[in-house]
């Protein structure tokens, strides 16, 4: 068993305690915290996988995967923070209007 | 030998990174609290990426390969933080409190069995 193998059965099982807590999770921002640590997690797989499999071209992905994540992380935290996805970032800018 | 030392390299790099995983992932289902859990989300995973990627790195060499996975790590670094501190502040400005086991003004919290036993 290499340690690509190894990694990638940690990556998974710490996968799978994560999607435990965003189903139980009480609130949504226990949600938004476990599928933000899920997505990390799959960039993490997608890299050992295709080392895995002798095609590193997958890392191409993991980096589109790693923008995508932080993206949606924001975009979702601000929909909740201002029921909203217009306006800027801050307080202030959305009470201009 | 040059091989070996690098394959020993790559094996507790990436077991380390694998302990960190399973710490971050055990942290997130046994904390009692949503800032404890994002505690255990968003400071383990960053350094776990880096152990990880470094083990590959050492496999790859001095390739294309390697300048993708610093590109990874560096972006990883500056938006793991960013996306945990705003994770944080959206959830303290929703109006959920942390959980404080007798050290606040209201008294012991109901929700905790470890303020009862200290009573």
């Amino acid at each position: 068993m290499s340690f690509f193998t190894v990694t990638a059965i940690a990556i998974l099982v710490s996968v799978a305690l994560a999607l435990t807590r965003a189903i139980l999770g009480p609130t949504s921002y226990d949600r938004i915290l476990a599928v933000n640590a899920i997505g990390t997690k799959t960039v993490l797989l997608i890299a050992v996988v295709g080392f895995m499999n002798g095609r590193p071209d997958f890392l191409d992905l993991a980096i589109v995967y790693a923008l995508m994540n932080f993206i949606g992380t924001l975009a979702v935290l601000k929909y909740f923070k201002f029921g909203s996805l217009r306006g800027g970032l801050s307080r202030f800018h959305g009470e201009e209007k | 030998m040059m091989e070996l030392l690098l394959d020993i390299s790559t094996w507790i790099l990436m077991m380390t990174g694998c302990a960190f995983l399973l710490i971050t992932g055990v942290g997130l289902l046994r904390f009692p609290d949503i800032y404890t859990r994002i505690h255990a989300g968003g400071m383990a995973d960053t350094l776990a990426t880096f152990l990880i990627f470094g083990g590959l790195a050492l496999q790859s060499g001095f390739t294309l390969v390697t300048v993708k996975l610093v590109f990874i790590v560096a972006f990883i670094f500056i938006t793991s933080p960013t996306a945990t501190y705003a994770l944080a502040q959206a959830t303290f400005i929703a109006g959920l409190k942390p959980v404080v086991d007798g050290f606040g003004d209201d008294g012991p919290d109901e929700n905790s069995n470890t303020a009862k036993v200290k009573d």
